[in-house]
């Protein structure tokens, strides 16, 4: 068996009194795609917070394994830009597009920490930045297309649909070039359509070997994406395995009490 | 617009506005020979001039909505004389080569009295451009930016006075100490939120002002330092009017080299990551970038320019004192910079004209420069967030289909 | 040791009125998360309204008492309406904008009501007439504690108890409470929440008049500047309790004034802003939740 990429065990998360998440061990191994699901206000998001360095949790470790033999990361205390940096980037459930720059350079923003141009090379653009500068672009442009935003490239964030928003956001953060790829509720508030449109997305992203951990409602699109699913509730692990165990799960069925999982 | 209702709301509110405006306007005491006058024409003015100021605010309103759906309708966006000039590479040329022919002959047309106007303009342009690295592109409302202009000026006052270090070896040290005192100054503080940012560099500008005031060994306290040197020019002793020519060059240069800088930063990786940190910290940093860095970065560059202008405004007036370098100095570099447009080089440069010109020649006008100056803040605010000339939306040519 | 009481005395009579000043700062902070900067111009008005007022009537050779209370009301009033006007201005437009806007809009308003009051009426100082007598009963402490020392502390100890009544427990204050705490939700329980936001600032200005129309009777003179260095030394004090917290808001006001007066009786009175300038910086540095304010994650 491989090592996983991303293994995180007794993740533990208190606001204040609430405990939001409740030493939490999930796994994800290169070339994956895993989902985690549960009812709303499970911890869910919190957990992306905290794997992503936004909150600092009260226990727990995430050991990041780049693939090909690096030493592991313990991504515990890092700052935010770092955890992303090292290798995980996300996108957020309410979406955060820079709203006021054009689609094209929210997407160049992920290349940032990947690139290294600063004051002087910005004052004399020397050489060196100038092909950093054509490569950000292409290499952005090329991740539109792969969206299917291309031919929004000039215009404001703001002004793309709800659909496209979300797009855009994996965009961005494919941009960063990441070991794993967090995505937060992607098909929350896309129609039918646009959830097609976004399955295809997403397998084509893994089809290259993307490892992706996905949080998601939309039963349908986990059952038929997951290589494997968790599921959470009150911050706890209830259940993991491959969507036909879970969908059997007694528990889970309980935690989803009334919604349709067969879908 | 102009229903029985509508006119019967504004005349409440211009009734309101009398009512509200009435001890402070109205009357006026002498409490010494024990006098009062009621000056009930104020409040004549105060009520009608609220009356047609509310017509003319839900006239233009009213325009602007007007426009807009007429903009929507025929979806295309009007793009406003200067950006479509800038557009055109070859009316952007005349226009540069105008306006640089008319910089250069100035001093020669105009007296010392108006080239000197001039300098102290070009100043504020260029002060103007460094905090809008601070507060246009970045999003630090730097409250205390006149702390580090006076770390320039003091500089050159000092090192002049005790080493006799002239103009051009301050230059840039002056500019260096305070790109230093705002990586101090950062380094404890930018991590805080936006509003708390803005108080504490308040907080800090007027510790410097105090400190410069009282600490009479060091900085000789409110008298200030005087007979601090002009620029020297080759070792030839200028005539006043010949320094003050020679000055305005520099300011010339000076600010050319500001633009050309700021406009290169603002299209390079730093520079999005500026814009990007303004727009969403958070989704910022999930995207690699490291925000205390590159706020460190934006603050003492723009500190770093307002050490530059100290030096030379010490220079120009070869007088100093603590009085020049009070809040409302930092305020109205901040109107300058949120009147022209946050994040726009061009907004910015007409935004200091205009604040520091027009008072100038309008002498009538002069004495309500602060009283108009917060009330360009507010009204910028309230109706025209983007500035006169909103940043130009960076597009990026290049062969789309490899 | 007398000069020790004197200082401790001081110190509170200074606390006390910081704190009038401190609850306008956070009880607007609390409910629509803004540092209104132009609160401090809200208490110079106050004052200046009620020297005004004061003197026309001192003129027209009115009673010491009547003086003190139409002023008094005068300040209460016409502070309360600007409180309200400004925030209709500059600040209700500016709900859902980015959050710089209103702090630079408040800042714009500040300078403008500095600089209004400054051409309507003067730049000097002018002096403020005595307001409050000297007891009879305070002559043998009369060197230590000043008649209008006392005045302020129980003047100051009265409103904050009334204060606290209208908080807890009318409807007024349970819809601001509720408002402070969620917004959206004090909406949808059927709060009129423009009203309340109105009400804070009513009220908070109301609490900025009594404080100016106190300290200048105290201090004996005035003149349009007043209201910007009160203004940031309240908000140190409403930084240091803990913004968006009314208790915070009073500890944080007698700790600066005691603060202020210690340092500028033992140590120098050059540098008293100095003091509270830099204590504000470094609570902001150190701990920004102040004492009693709650650290908040921000929810993402
Ligand atoms: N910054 C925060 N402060 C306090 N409580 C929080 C914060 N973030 C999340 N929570 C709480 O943690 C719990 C889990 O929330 P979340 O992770 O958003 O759930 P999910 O994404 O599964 O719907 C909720 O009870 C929520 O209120
Ligand atoms: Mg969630």
């Amino acid at each position: 068996m491989t090592t996983p990429i991303l293994k995180v065990t007794g993740l533990t998360m208190d606001f204040g009194g609430i405990r939001a998440l409740n030493r939490l061990d999930l796994d994800v191994c290169a070339g994956e795609i895993v989902a985690l699901i549960g009812p709303n206000g499970a911890g869910k998001t919190t957990f992306f917070n905290c794997v992503t360095g936004i909150y600092q949790p009260t226990g727990g470790d995430m050991i990041l394994t780049p693939p090909g033999g690096h030493k592991s990361i313990n991504l515990k205390g890092l700052k935010p830009n770092t955890v992303t940096e090292k290798g995980l980037a996300r996108t957020f459930q309410n979406i955060r597009l820079f709203s006021k720059m054009t689609v094209l350079e929210n997407v160049m923003i992920g290349r940032h920490c990947r690139t290294h141009a600063f004051i002087f090379g910005a004052i004399f653009r020397t050489k060196a930045t100038r092909k950093e500068e054509k490569e950000i672009i292409e290499m952005s442009y090329s991740l539109l297309k792969e969206v299917g935003l291309a031919h929004l490239a000039d215009e404001f964030a703001e002004n793309l649909a709800y659909g496209a928003q979300r797009r855009l956001e994996i965009a961005r953060a494919l941009a960063t070039e990441p070991l794993l790829l967090l995505l937060d509720e992607p098909a929350a508030g896309m129609n039918p359509q646009e959830t097609l449109q976004l399955k295809e997305l997403i397998k084509k992203i893994a089809s290259a070997g993307q490892a992706i951990l996905l949080i998601e409602h939309d039963m349908k699109l986990v059952m038929s994406l997951s290589d494997r699913i968790f599921v959470m509730d009150y911050g706890k692990k209830i259940a993991e395995g491959v969507p036909a165990e879970i969908r059997a799960n007694p528990e889970v069925i309980k935690a989803y009490l009334g919604e349709d999982i067969d879908a | 617009m102009f229903s029985y209702k509508e006119i019967k709301k504004t005349a409440l509110i211009s009734l309101w506005f009398v009512f509200l405006t009435f001890p402070i306007m109205v009357i006026k005491v002498d409490p010494i020979e024990r006098i009062v006058r009621w000056r009930w024409d104020n409040a004549i003015y105060v009520g009608v001039g609220i009356f047609f100021t509310r017509f003319l605010i839900e006239y233009l309103k009213d325009r602007n909505n007007k426009r807009q759906a007429a903009k929507r309708s025929a979806n295309k966006e009007s793009q406003p004389i200067i950006h479509s000039i800038i557009a055109n590479p070859k009316q952007r040329n005349i226009v540069i080569v105008v306006l640089l022919s008319t910089a250069f002959i100035f001093p020669f047309i105009f007296s010392t009295y108006q080239t000197n106007i001039m300098i102290t303009a070009l100043m504020y342009v260029v002060l103007g451009l460094g905090l809008n690295i601070v507060v246009g592109m970045a999003g630090l409302l730097d409250l205390g930016f006149v702390a580090f202009y006076a770390v320039g000026a003091y500089s050159y006052a000092l090192l002049n006075y005790h080493f006799g270090l002239g103009f051009w070896a301050v230059l840039p040290i002056g500019g260096c100490l305070a790109g230093l005192a705002g990586l101090i100054l950062g380094f404890p503080v930018l991590r805080l939120r936006g509003d708390y940012l803005a108080i504490v560099t308040l907080g800090f500008g007027e510790i410097i002002r105090l400190v410069l005031e009282n600490w009479n060994d060091f900085s000789m306290g409110p008298s200030g330092i005087s007979n601090i040197d002009r620029p020297g020019f080759f070792g030839i002793e200028l005539s006043l009017n010949g320094s003050i020519m020679y000055l305005y060059y520099i300011m010339i240069v000076l600010m050319i080299i500001t633009i050309f800088i700021v406009n290169r930063l603002q299209d390079s990786r730093l520079g999005r990551a500026w814009i990007a940190l303004r727009e969403d910290e958070i989704a910022c940093q999930a995207m690699g970038i490291d925000k205390r860095k590159t706020k460190l970065v934006a603050f003492s560059l723009g500190a770093f320019w307002a050490g530059i202008v100290g030096v030379i405004f010490a220079a120009k007036t070869t007088f100093i004192n603590p009085a020049s370098f009070t809040f409302l100095e930092s305020a109205i570099i901040l109107s300058i910079v949120v009147l022209g447009g946050m994040g726009s080089i061009i907004g910015v440069i007409m935004g200091a004209f205009i604040l520091i010109l027009l008072p100038e020649y309008l002498r009538a006008f002069s004495e309500y420069r602060m009283l108009v100056f917060g009330g360009i803040l507010v009204a910028m605010m309230v109706f025209r967030p983007q500035g006169l000339i909103s940043n130009i939306r960076r597009t990026y040519t290049f062969n789309k289909d490899q | 040791m007398d000069y020790f009481i004197e200082l401790l005395f001081s110190g509170l009579t200074r606390g006390s009125i910081y704190a009038l000043i401190a609850l306008g700062y956070t009880m607007v902070y609390g409910i629509i998360g803004l540092i209104n900067f132009a609160h401090g111009e809200i208490y110079m008005i106050g004052a200046f309204t009620a020297f005004i007022v004061a003197t026309v009537l001192s003129i027209y050779g009115f009673p010491l008492l009547a003086i003190v209370v139409v002023a008094g009301v005068a300040a209460t009033v016409w502070s309360s309406a600007y409180g309200y006007t400004i925030e209709k201005i500059a600040y209700k437009p500016l709900r859902h904008a980015p959050r710089l806007s209103p702090l630079i809009s408040a800042i714009g308003m500040s300078i403008f009501l500095q600089n209004y009051v400054l051409l309507a009426q003067t730049s000097d100082f002018l002096p403020f007439p005595e307001l409050i007598p000297e007891f009879a009963f305070m002559e043998p402490v009369a060197h230590i504690v000043g008649s209008s020392d006392l005045v302020i502390l129980v003047t100051t100890t009265i409103i904050m108890l009334i204060l606290t009544f209208v908080i807890k427990f009318t409807r007024i204050g349970k819809a601001m409470r509720a408002t402070a705490q969620d917004r959206t939700m004090a909406m949808l329980v059927g709060i009129n929440v423009n009203n309340i936001i109105s009400a804070t600032f009513i009220i908070g200005s109301a609490l900025a008049a009594i404080g100016g129309l106190l300290i200048a009777s105290h201090i004996g003179q005035i003149n349009f500047y007043i209201g910007f260095i009160a203004g940031i030394k309240a908000f140190t004090a409403a930084v240091l309790g803990g913004i968006g917290s009314i208790p915070g808001a009073v500890l944080g006001s007698l700790i600066l004034g005691l603060t202020e007066s210690f340092a500028t009786g033992y140590i120098s009175s050059d540098y008293e802003d100095v003091f509270a300038f830099s204590l504000l910086v470094l609570i902001l540095i150190f701990k920004p939740s102040g004492l009693l304010g709650k650290a908040e994650t921000q929810k993402v």
